[in-house]
């Protein structure tokens, strides 16, 4: 570790830290992915805290919706049955541009 | 487990004028879409008009939908298009330090490498354990981000957006985005990480 260290082209825990996002999202260049693996293979500290960060993604992707509150529902329920009342045949207001009136 | 129904099968129900698959998909994106429009706009009220103008264009034009993108992907799109219409912040106060380290310099030593070893997390925990014990603090955290930061990471990582309609959907580079995501998941696993340490597991 501290060998690989004295080496000009070889990278630091510190930096590693800051590339293991582009490293995720496979936008490191082909020169510092292999600079960036080569460093992981040597530190379990870095390895470690790649596998952090993954499940940290992963967690986040379990997050649920918060259930809306009964007024909520009531008062969606109110708007979509008078949207689709007012809408008839119509067609209604753009889905990109203005507002439609209400 | 009930497995959820799909968007698209609500789409197909909500084109027959069904109730119940409307308030499904709002139960699934309106919290979502709130934070969302919440960045654009001078505040919350602001925000849910927002929201519920896109809810009234994804019933209006949901015939019109073909699919090309994604559903939420089209309905994010819709969002902020109203948001950015709807509002300009007189001022943004979402200056976060693009310097600012992943992790506190003070965990590395001079040469900079590691100071402490770093433990490894058990990622082999059952989903709805790890969604149970980290959910309220994950969720508190996000909420806590600097708004462009929480933006990308509520479309990438919680909605699962590709990064390509991520930017589409809030009109960023995507190296603009990389580095929002950066920052953004870099502070929720410190955040994971403290409490990991508070539990002392």
């Amino acid at each position: 570790m501290m060998l690989a260290l004295r080496r000009r082209d070889e990278l630091v825990c510190r930096q590693v830290v800051e590339l293991v996002n582009d490293y995720l999202e496979g936008a490191l260049s082909r020169r510092d992915r292999r600079r960036f693996e080569r460093h992981l293979r040597a530190c379990p500290n870095c390895t470690a805290y790649l596998e952090q960060m993954r499940v940290t993604v992963a967690a986040t992707g379990l997050l649920t919706p918060e259930d809306l509150t009964p007024e909520a529902t009531a008062e969606f329920t109110r708007l979509f049955r008078s949207w689709t009342d007012a809408d008839g045949g119509g067609g209604g207001g753009g889905v990109d541009g203005t507002v439609p009136p209400a | 487990m009930e497995v959820a129904e799909s968007d698209e099968s609500l789409l197909v129900r909500l084109r027959a004028g069904d109730e119940s698959a409307f308030l499904a998909l709002v139960t699934r994106y309106q919290a979502s879409m709130v934070r969302v429009a919440r960045s654009f706009v001078p505040n919350e009220a602001v925000a849910e008009e927002v929201a519920q103008d896109t809810w009234i264009g994804v019933v209006r034009g949901v015939d019109r939908f073909e699919g090309r993108s994604s559903f939420k992907t089209w309905l994010f799109r819709i969002l902020v298009n109203r948001a950015r219409t709807a509002g300009v912040r007189e001022h943004r106060h979402d200056t976060f330090d693009p310097t600012e380290p992943a992790v506190s310099p003070d965990r590395f030593d001079a040469t900079g490498a590691w100071a402490e070893p770093v433990t490894p997390w058990e990622s082999d925990a059952d989903d709805r354990l790890v969604a149970a014990t980290w959910g309220p603090s994950l969720r508190a955290a996000l909420d806590g981000l600097p708004e462009r930061q929480r933006d990308v990471v509520l479309l990438r990582d919680v909605e699962g957006l590709s990064s390509e309609d991520v930017c589409a959907v809030l009109g960023i580079s995507e190296g603009n985005q990389r580095v929002l995501l950066h920052r953004g998941r870099s502070r929720l696993r410190t955040v994971l990480e403290s409490e990991l340490a508070t539990r002392g597991r």
